[in-house]
Formats: structure tokens, C-alpha cells, sequence
């Protein structure tokens, strides 16, 4: 269970200008500035749920996440994960945590995948037996078997991706934050690592918190989405709600025969060329079955598709709504 | 104490594995030894009794120096501690539940040791086999040695503590560039790398000899070559007990504040 109460964090960046000229000043005095990373940030999380935090980047997700990990400490706020402060008693909670920043690396680069989660198990302390069963899960779920004994550096991004939250895991956190856990994979290896987070989640109840740009990763897993752009929490609540929020215009793409249609109420254009024509659809006015229908009976249709919005076109409409 | 253990061993053995940089190591350091034990013979053939050690004990020193090479210089500092604190790196070292000091000191005493266990051997035989005046000497006494063992272990340690220093300092500096080469420039001047501190000016001498700098590598290559033994080399080992406690004890609490006041680098 995670409560997260008015957490600021503030950082302090020197700054300067391009040029030698500049670089000399610099020397002498420097200019600093203040970014608000968090803005009384307040959510709280119960014990096996599975949250999408989402948001551009500089929002603060990997800040929020870096304290709820007790790398960082904030200015203010408080944050109680498991009935403990994260960077008060940091040793103690980080052992019941798993963590992917899928950015870096926690594998040892020259040695085989085996070596680092073994010394991995020495580290969480994890007990011989606690850490075979562990392992062999693992390592099924994954199909990471003929992996272990390969360095890491000879690991595709995909393969060594899943090593990475195999040995997340071996010491069976009741918490998995993942730090975009799919960044740079390919299509494969994406479904792979989804599939992997929901079994985990449903199978052995732990919560997941995770971050990403990619939103297909969130209309996959997240049933609950956190928004959070310039430091502050914009949006929280299920995909459906926030589909809800967002305009939900369709988008029409036809190809005909015949002279340009007339547009009925609800219809817009967005484009038109010869043979082609983009409109947008308001579902409200007109449904699509009308809206075809009303298109046919003009011109010869070709070829036809709709497409709702997709979440990433919602997130992006968020963002310029919030203006982040 | 099992992680640590752990940790000392995968990065031992990791270490064990830069065969190639341990050779090209050991040719420096021949080549290093000799030209500096030439030098000496130099000026020792001009007047014998103008200085402060004898001959064979100025070639045991630089020999114990040059084999111990890993163990004793400030200079060879874990690149990857510097990396992972500019880099954010260490965001994955903050997630185990480990202490961080803890954990830093154990990888880089095991990479010392396994860089030093792969120079030493050679460098030794080499040195017990050249003609005598430049040949390595044995300590007078088994006590002798036993005092020289244990001062060795403490030198690593005051070594190891002291650059522990500098790598907390980069969590506040970023850039390891300065602050690096500062510290080992000081460090291996004034403990005796460069010229034994005998060498050195009377009251530049007796400064120095209090240093934490003298509890370097100073201490243990003077006990070996016998140049101090009884009871100055336990008064010797005394500040060296001082020195490694007062260094781990800074290095430990300057560490509690950079955590608190950290930035973890990059998104």
C-alpha cells in the first residue's frame, strides 16, 4: 500500500549561455535556476494494482519514482510505502521493492546473466530454495533459459531486457517499479514483457507501478492511469475516463469514385485530394453508420476506414489541453 | 556481511580477468623500478653516506613499491564509482539494500587486491634474481614481517578510505577531473612514492611523518626494509589505526549528507 501525500521536490540547475566567452563567466559566478520538479503530488496506490504513469518528458515521473524508491528526498511531502518512509529506512524498504530503470542497466556487463543473480540473491538475502523456485518461474515465464549463461553485453536490448526483470524479481518484491521497462524494444519483445507484467500481476498479486511513453504498454496494462505533467498530477482514473475526458472525434479515411461529397452536420473536413478525402466524425452528431451511409449514396466508395483515438492522440490532446 | 563477502568475490574475480592490463602493467613498473633504483645508485656512488637509508633498503622499497603498486597509490581509483555518480548509474547501487560506503569499500579492496595478486608475483621474482646491490632484501625477522603484514592491510585500508573521500566529494563536484588528480597528486607526494619521506627535508619530514599520507604506503614499505622496526614501527601502526579510523568515520559521514542532498543524474 503507497501513500504519497504533497511531495515538492525542487532542483537547482546552473545555467549558462553558449560561448567561451560565457564558459569564462562562469567561472566566477554562476547562474542558477529552480525547477519545480513536483508540485504537491498526492496518490495513493492499494496493494496489487497495476498503474500507468504517464506524462511528457520533465513531468516528474522518474522523479516520483527515484523517492519512491528512497533514492531521493523531497522537499516536502511525506510518502508511506509498506508502513515505511523510503529514504528514512532505506535499506529495509528497497528489500521489498523491485525496481527497472529501463534506461540503465543492473546486470553485470562482463559477466554471465547467472553470476549477477546469484550475487543478486546474496544481496536480498534470499534464501537457497526461496531463490531455485524463484529462478525456475522465472526463467519459464520469460524463456530466458539458454540466457543465463551469456554476459550480458552480448544480449540483444529485448533479451537482456527480460533478464533485467528477472532479477527485479528474484526476491519476490511485493512492489515492481518499472521505469520504461519497454523503452527501444522491438514489436516481439514488447508483447513479450507485457504479458510477462500482467501474469505477474494477476498471478502473484504484485502491485506495478510503471512508466512509459509507449501507450499501447498502458491500453495493454494499466486499468488505472496517473497523469502528471510539469510536476503536478493533472489526471487520475481508469483509461475509460479518461477517453471520457478527452475529445473523442473519429476519423474517417475514404478513397472514391466520383465528384466531392457533400458533408452532412457532425462531419469536418480535414483533407481533400482528388480521389481522397479526411474527415473528422463527431460520434455525437452523426453516428458512423450514418455517416458512410450518407457518403456512399454521393460517390462510389474505393476504400474506407475509421479509426477512434487512440490513447496516445488522447495523451497528446491532454498535454495540449493542460499545455504541458 | 554475506553481500559484502559476495560482492568482494564477483568483483575479485572479475579483476582476475585483465590479464592483458596486468601485463602491460608489470612492463611499466620493471621499467619504472629500474630507472628508479639507477637513479638512486647514481647519487649513492657520489657519496654513500649522504643519505638517510642505506642502499639495499632504498632497493627493497621501491621493489615492495613497484610489486604492491595496486594496493598502495591513490591513483587507481574505481572508475566505475566516478562513472556511475555522473551518470546516475548509481540510481541501481540505491535500490539494494546495501550500505553504499559499505559496498564501494568492498569493490574497490577486492579490485585492488586481485590488480595486486596478478602484478606482484613476477615483479617480485624478478626482483629477488637481479645482481645484488639492486636485489630485494628479506625483513631482519619473522616479527619484522608479521609488523610489515599488518601494516600493508592497513595502508589498503587508509588508501581505500581516503579515496573514498574523493568519490563522495564528486557527488558535489560531478566532474571527478580535478578533484582526482588533486587528491593523488598530494597523496602519493607526500607518502613517500615519489621519494621515500626520509629523503624529504628535516622539518618538511617531520610534518609530513604525521600526515595521514605517512600512514600510506610510508609505513609498511619503511617496516619491510627495516629502516623502522620495534617500537617505532608499533607508534607507526598506532597512526595508521588513527588515520584509517578518522578517515572512515569523515568518509562515512560525509556520505550521509551527499544521500540526502543527492541528485540522481539523468531521466
Amino acid at each position: 500500500m503507497i501513500r504519497v501525500q504533497s511531495l515538492n521536490k525542487t532542483f537547482r540547475v546552473a545555467q549558462r549561455q553558449a560561448g567561451l566567452a560565457e564558459a569564462v563567466k562562469a567561472l566566477f559566478s554562476r547562474e542558477y535556476s529552480t525547477i519545480q520538479a513536483l508540485k504537491d503530488v498526492s496518490f495513493s496506490i492499494q496493494e496489487g494494482e497495476m498503474v500507468g504513469y504517464i506524462g511528457p518528458n520533465g513531468a516528474g515521473k522518474s522523479t516520483t519514482i527515484k523517492i519512491m524508491c528512497g533514492i531521493l528526498h523531497p522537499d516536502s511531502g511525506t510518502c508511506e510505502i509498506n508502513g515505511r518512509i523510503p529514504w528514512r529506512d532505506r535499506k529495509n524498504h528497497v528489500a521489498t521493492i523491485g525496481v527497472v530503470f529501463g534506461q540503465r542497466s543492473q546486470l553485470w556487463w562482463d559477466v554471465p546473466v547467472i553470476d549477477s543473480f546469484k550475487l543478486l540473491k546474496d544481496i536480498y538475502g534470499v534464501g537457497e530454495q526461496v531463490y531455485r523456485r524463484n529462478l525456475d518461474e522465472l526463467v519459464e515465464l520469460l524463456g530466458i533459459s539458454e540466457l543465463l549463461v551469456k554476459p550480458t553485453r552480448s544480449l540483444s536490448l529485448g533479451q537482456r531486457m527480460r533478464c533485467e526483470l528477472a532479477a527485479s524479481l528474484l526476491h519476490q518484491p511485493r512492489i515492481l517499479f518499472l521505469d520504461e521497462p519497454t523503452i527501444g524494444l522491438d514489436a516481439v519483445s514488447k508483447i513479450a514483457v507485457r504479458q510477462f507484467m500482467k501474469k505477474l500481476n494477476q498471478e502473484r498479486g504484485t502491485t506495478v507501478i510503471l512508466t512509459t511513453h509507449d501507450m499501447q504498454d498502458i491500453e495493454v496494462l494499466a486499468e488505472r492511469i496517473i497523469l502528471i505533467g510539469r510536476g503536478q498530477i493533472l489526471l487520475d482514473g481508469s483509461l475509460s475516463e479518461l477517453k471520457r475526458r478527452s475529445t473523442a472525434l473519429k476519423t474517417i479515411t475514404m478513397e472514391y469514385r466520383g465528384d466531392v461529397p457533400r458533408l452532412g452536420p457532425g462531419m469536418k473536413l480535414v483533407d481533400s485530394r482528388e480521389g481522397r478525402l479526411v474527415l473528422e466524425l463527431d460520434p455525437a452528431m452523426c453516428s458512423a453508420s450514418e455517416a458512410i451511409s450518407a457518403l456512399a449514396a454521393q460517390v462510389e466508395v474505393l476504400d474506407l476506414s475509421i479509426s477512434g483515438v487512440s490513447a496516445e492522440e488522447m495523451v497528446a490532446s491532454l498535454y495540449q489541453e493542460y499545455k504541458i | 556481511m554475506m553481500k559484502y563477502l559476495a560482492l568482494f568475490r564477483i568483483r575479485f574475480s572479475n579483476s582476475l580477468q585483465y590479464r592483458a592490463a596486468a601485463a602491460a602493467g608489470m612492463v611499466t613498473q620493471f621499467a619504472w623500478g629500474f630507472m628508479e633504483i639507477f637513479a638512486f645508485r647514481a647519487f649513492y656512488r657520489a657519496n654513500p653516506s649522504a643519505f638517510p637509508m642505506e642502499f639495499s633498503q632504498v632497493a627493497s622499497y621501491i621493489w615492495i613499491q613497484q610489486a604492491f603498486l595496486a594496493i598502495f597509490m591513490v591513483w587507481f581509483y574505481e572508475n566505475e564509482i566516478f562513472e556511475a555518480i555522473s551518470n546516475g548509474a548509481i540510481a541501481y547501487e540505491l535500490v539494494r539494500p546495501m550500505d553504499l560506503y559499505n559496498r564501494w569499500f568492498a569493490q574497490s579492496v577486492a579490485n585492488r587486491m586481485a590488480r595486486a595478486i596478478l602484478r606482484s608475483l613476477p615483479i617480485l621474482l624478478v626482483a629477488c634474481l637481479v645482481p645484488p646491490p639492486l636485489r630485494i632484501s628479506l625483513p631482519a625477522s619473522g616479527l619484522q614481517f608479521a609488523l610489515f603484514s599488518l601494516s600493508f592491510f592497513l595502508s589498503l585500508g587508509v588508501v581505500v578510505a581516503y579515496t573514498m573521500i574523493v568519490y563522495v566529494i564528486t557527488f558535489f563536484t560531478l566532474s571527478p577531473v580535478g578533484i582526482r588528480i588533486i587528491a593523488a597528486m598530494l597523496a602519493d607526494f607526500l607518502a613517500g612514492a615519489i621519494l621515500p619521506l626520509p629523503f624529504f627535508p628535516d622539518r618538511a619530514r617531520a610534518v609530513a611523518e604525521l600526515l595521514p599520507f605517512a600512514a600510506m604506503q610510508n609505513m609498511p614499505l619503511r617496516i619491510y626494509t627495516g629502516h623502522i622496526s620495534g617500537v617505532e614501527a608499533l607508534g607507526g601502526i598506532g597512526l595508521q589505526v588513527f588515520w584509517f579510523m578518522v578517515l572512515l568515520l569523515l568518509g562515512r559521514l560525509m556520505m550521509k549528507r551527499a544521500l540526502q542532498k543527492v541528485v540522481v543524474q539523468g531521466g
